[in-house]
């Protein structure tokens, strides 16, 4: 097995689809952040097969983690804090999501207004369905 | 700042109040004909549309206010590339009140964000068009009496025509509402209409071809026109175009009392021989039309 050294402070998040940690690396914008990222791909998992983690050392309140709700809420988040496992985050379906997908509906003004925020609404808990602020679609590309 | 983006933006009571207002000046119009002095609203319709942007020109001088704006986006800046929400800021400075249609979805809703007067939704692509069901509301009110208790048929094209989802969102708040639904199978409603506004408020409903067979049923049929803009097919639209005309022979199934309502405009879809008959509601409507917007500018203006 990998190691990767341990972080004093930052998250750890645990059981990621594999193949899917370089998305969310994207998608938590940790691409725009000045710290320090270890993406472990396939690792070996019992539960999974292969899974995916990533550790980010970093300020614990700088992360917007709503966004993991809706990627997978199934996603382990491990909050570390001096170095010691202080917390593990429950996800939940964020009501908002902003920036993060875009709505394919051609007939959607987010497909011609500039620098508009892309802005979707949990429509349906159950069924997890989001909708375009805008025009109401359903997204249906996750 | 109230803005107007979808009819349940208002609530019943609201509506009731909308209603009620819209019938007081019908009956006395010489008590509003001064209200708005002074008042300037915008028209900015990105998309042609004669007789909706007239409608509200024409409720907007029965009130005593003026009218400025644009009828299509060649003539707005945004031909020259001007985004919505930067029209909106300098159309905030010129007027009180606006009324935009827009053949993106949502675009009212992008400019109700930036805007510092109220936003009227004129109609946004194939999703909203409020100001259309107010009217659809005060002409069923106004002639049936009632919105509640009654059996309403939907015929044509009930995939992109915004008038009808507008129209099931407001009804449903009403007891006791039933639907039939009349449409070729590449132009029924939407599944959002359909699971998240019907079934998931258990609103009786069912969905049928034949115009014919579900005529006698009904209190009220809501006659559309399938638009040629909504289609990126020409050879889809000359298939469905001419699928349902409603003719002299089919009225006869209709109860005595089944109102005949339809947006306009109209092309085929409803025979000329049909306009002579009491239940044809159309022309009607066109007029309530004017009412009901007088009624949302003074409420949106606060000057009810």
């Amino acid at each position: 097995m990998l190691n990767v050294g341990q972080i004093e402070e930052g998250f750890v998040l645990d059981h990621i689809d594999a193949g899917k940690s370089l998305k969310i690396y994207h998608d938590l914008k940790l691409d725009k952040l000045d710290c320090t990222v270890a993406i472990i791909k396939n690792a070996k998992s019992n539960k999974m097969g292969k899974k995916d983690i990533l550790k980010v050392e970093c300020d614990i309140n700088i992360l917007d983690l709503d966004i993991l709700g809706f990627i997978d809420h199934k996603i382990t988040v491990n909050v570390i804090k001096d170095g010691e496992l202080v917390e593990k985050k429950k996800l939940h379906l964020p009501k908002e999501i902003k920036n993060v997908i875009k709505c394919k509906n051609p007939r959607c003004i987010t497909s011609i207004e500039q620098e508009l925020t892309h802005i979707f609404v949990l429509a349906d808990k159950e069924k997890e369905l989001y909708r375009c602020k805008y025009c109401e679609e359903a997204y249906t590309g996750k | 700042m109230k803005h107007l983006m979808s009819p349940l933006d208002l609530s019943v009571e609201e509506l009731d109040k909308l209603l009620d207002l819209a019938n007081d000046i019908e009956a006395n119009p010489e008590k509003y004909a001064h209200k708005c002095d002074g008042k300037i609203l915008a028209t900015c319709f990105y998309e042609p549309s004669t007789r909706t942007r007239l409608s509200f020109e024409s409720a907007m001088m029965r009130l005593g206010g003026q009218v400025l704006g644009f009828a299509s986006a060649d003539s707005s800046s945004a031909s020259k590339g001007e985004s919505v929400s930067d029209t909106i800021r300098v159309i905030s400075c010129y007027a009180d009140i606006c009324a935009m249609r827009h053949p993106k979805e949502g675009a009212p809703m992008v400019a109700m964000t930036k805007s510092l007067i109220p936003i009227i939704n004129a109609g946004d692509g194939g999703h909203q068009h409020p100001t259309q069901t107010l009217t659809d509301l005060l002409t069923i009110r106004s002639l049936k009496g009632r919105l509640d208790n009654l059996t309403i048929g939907l015929c044509g094209d009930l995939k992109f025509g915004r008038t009808v989802h507008s129209l099931i969102s407001a009804l449903i708040r009403y007891a006791n509402v039933k639907f039939i639904f009349i449409s070729p199978d590449e132009l029924k409603i939407p599944d959002y209409i359909r699971e998240d506004v019907l079934i998931k408020n258990n609103i009786e409903f069912k969905e049928v071809v034949k115009l014919d067979e579900v005529m006698p049923e009904l209190d009220l049929l809501y006659m559309t026109r399938v638009q040629r803009e909504r289609f990126f097919n020409e050879e889809d639209y000359i298939r469905l175009k001419d699928f349902y005309i409603l003719t002299k022979e089919k009225m006869e199934l209709a109860k005595d009392d089944c109102l005949i309502l339809h947006p306009l405009p109209r092309v085929n879809e409803i025979s000329v021989e049909v306009d002579s008959d009491d239940r044809a509601a159309y022309f009607k409507q066109a007029k309530y039309g004017v009412y009901v917007r007088m009624a949302l500018i003074l409420t949106l203006l606060e000057l009810a």
